[in-house]
This record gives structure tokens, sequence and C-alpha cells, in this order.
């Protein structure tokens, strides 16, 4: 028998998923993908804005994964569209990690565009796990309410562009939009907030210009 | 069906960084694992003891003590740099009414040693 001993070991639970993870976005950025992580609570509209973002992005090829529980009617929705896309089961997991991206990648063979993971539809730990993106997307909406950079701060910390959605229904709720930029702004100094409608189809002219510029700044 | 399973895969992947360092030192039993949870890492460190014990069966973790030190998130002030603890639905300093920033403290998630 051995004696009792303590080993130190200050290892991160998350090490594992962010070293595949560094891989995945390597190999993305080597095939010219730019990869977006687009996260929101459930139905905030993550695929409506999808589908907006994508109609846009003209002369650019679009690839979307999508994480759902279960069900695929959003990823039957996007092929309809003629998208590559394909769809990702967790069976109850809450979040994408990194290995599960890893074997969707491959069947999508991709090569120059912009590739679209939609996340699981959660505020909480999608913004935990990175899964190879160059860049976070947060979907909020006007009828969430003003207080949620105050209830899910990790989420607002992370994102690197944040999509205010739902705006056509601002005449119909007490959103503090005040309250809301105050809350983003303590939080996250960088990331554009713009205001959109999925409904209208206002706002989107505006992602779509920050993706390309982002994707060229990635190209170079 | 989405909360139930948050705990699960993280508790998992806990279970097996003890069970490597274990090996690696040559021990065949895990006493105690001692691990870091910020507040704000997104895991609620009770429904990780509860996914332990059914996790752990069978493992050299399966007689572990998992010991959770929990962090309260601080924000630092951008005014006049003091770390502080907020209070709900504000951001602001209580010693100058700055505005805080995030920091690191309470987003930790870490093993920091096991005992064998
Ligand atoms: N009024 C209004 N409804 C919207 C808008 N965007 C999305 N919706 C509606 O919100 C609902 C959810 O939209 P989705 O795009 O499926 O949301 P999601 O985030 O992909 O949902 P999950 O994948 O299930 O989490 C649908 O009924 C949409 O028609 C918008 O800008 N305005
Ligand atoms: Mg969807
Ligand atoms: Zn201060």
């Amino acid at each position: 028998m051995s004696e009792k001993k303590e080993i130190d070991i200050m290892e991160s639970v998350y090490d594992k998923n962010d070293k595949a993870a560094s891989q995945i976005n390597l190999s993305f950025t080597r095939n010219g993908i730019f990869a977006v992580n687009v996260m929101g609570a459930p139905g905030a509209g993550k695929t409506s804005v999808l589908i907006q973002v994508i109609r846009r992005l003209k002369n650019v090829a679009s690839y979307v994964i999508e994480g759902d529980i279960e069900a695929d009617f959003d990823t039957k929705l996007l092929k309809s569209m003629g998208v590559k896309a394909v769809q990702i089961n967790t069976g109850g997991a809450c979040h994408l990690d990194s290995p599960l991206i890893g074997k969707a990648a491959e069947e999508l063979s991709l090569k120059n565009g912009v590739l679209f993971i939609e996340n699981i539809g959660n505020l909480v730990c999608p913004a935990e796990f990175q899964i190879g993106e160059h860049v976070k997307m947060l979907i909020s909406t006007v009828t969430e309410g003003s207080d949620k950079p105050y209830k899910y701060p990790l989420a607002f910390e992370k994102a690197d562009i944040i999509i205010l959605n739902k705006c056509d229904l601002l005449p119909y709720l007490v959103f503090n939009e005040d309250f809301f930029m105050k809350g983003v702004r303590a939080l996250n100094k960088t990331a554009p907030v713009i205001k959109v409608s999925c409904k209208t189809e206002d706002g989107f002219e505006e992602v779509v210009e920050w993706i390309r510029n982002k994707q060229k700044l990635q190209k170079e | 069906m989405i909360i139930p399973m948050h705990e699960y895969p993280v508790t998992k992947r806990i279970i097996e960084i003890a069970e490597e360092y274990a090996v690696k030192n040559g021990a065949s039993q895990v006493n105690q694992i001692n691990l870091v949870v910020g507040d704000y890492c997104g895991y609620v460190a009770s429904s990780i003891e509860l996914y332990f014990e059914i996790i752990a069966e069978g493992s050299l973790c399966e007689h572990a003590k998992l010991n959770i030190e929990r962090i309260t998130p601080k924000l630092k002030c951008s005014a006049c740099g003091e770390l502080f603890v907020r209070k709900p639905f504000s951001f602001e300093c209580p010693y100058c009414k700055g505005e805080g920033v995030p920091t690191k403290t309470g987003q930790e998630f870490y093993i920091k040693s096991i005992e064998v």
C-alpha cells in the first residue's frame, strides 16, 4: 500500500474541449471557412435570423450545422433553400461541443465560405464551450425582456455581435432599451448591438456587412 | 430535459481527469477530488455532486469525496479599480458608483488537486 498524498492538477474541465476547438478552428481557417457560433434562448429566432442573413450573403457559400436536442425541422427548411446543412441531435445535452462539430464538419466538406453553427437554444452553457468558431453571435429578443444581460452575463460578455431580434414587437411590449444597453455595455464594450426583425426584415444589411468585414479580416 | 442533462458530461470529464492523474501516479484509488467552481461558470455544484455518485460507480473515484470550493463572481470597477460583488440588476461599484467590468473571478471551473 502506498501512503496518502495530494497530487496537484490545476486542469480546467474545459481544457480537452478547448484543445479540440483550436484544432477545428485551425482546419476551418485553412479551408477558408469563417465560422459563426450562433447562440440564444429557445425560440429567440436563431434559425429565422440565419435565413435572413444567408439570403443576403450573395456570392458567398453558406453552410449550416444545426444543433438541436431533437427533431430536424430547421435543417429541412434550410436545405429547401439550397443551403448545405447538417443536423446534430445531441439527444439531450444542452450545448454543442467540439467533437460533435468535428464530425458534422466532415460531412459538409467545407470549402471557402461562412459556416453558421446554430447552437442549442440555451443562454447558459453554449457560452462556455468553444466549438472552433471565429466569432460568437448572440441572438437576444425584445420579448425576453431587457434584464437578460444582468441574468446571463457570460453570454453577453463573450459575444462578438449581439442581435436584438423581434423588434417589430416593440410597440406591444415594455422593453427598456437603455437598461438593456447599460447592461450590455458593462459586460461588453466592443460587440455591435444590431436591432432587427425577421418579420419586417429590417436591420439585416448591417449584420451581413459585419460578417463580410470580419470574414475579410480573417482571410488577411 | 435540458436541466438534468446539463452537468452530466462535465461530471464525467471531472472523473476522467481524476482517474488519468491517479493512474499516472500509480494510485489505485482516489480519496478526494478538490474542485473549484465559480458561480458564473454555469454549473451547479449540487448537481455535479448528484451525478458524481452515479458516474463514479465502478471507477477509481467510487469512494472519493468531492470537495467543491465555490467562488463568488467579482467585478472590477473601471473607475476606482476595486473588486466587488455585484448587486442584482446592477453593475455599479458600491464604493464610487463607477461601472464594474467582468473579471475571471467567478468563471473558474477546474480540478485543483486530488488526494490518493
Ligand atoms: N414577430 C416576430 N417573430 C419572430 C421573429 N423572429 C423569429 N420569430 C418567430 O419566433 C419563433 C421562433 O423562431 P426560430 O427561428 O425557430 O427560433 P430558434 O431560436 O431557431 O428556435 P429553436 O431552434 O427552437 O431554439 C418562430 O415562430 C418565428 O416565426 C421576429 O423578428 N419577429
Ligand atoms: Mg432553430
Ligand atoms: Zn469604484
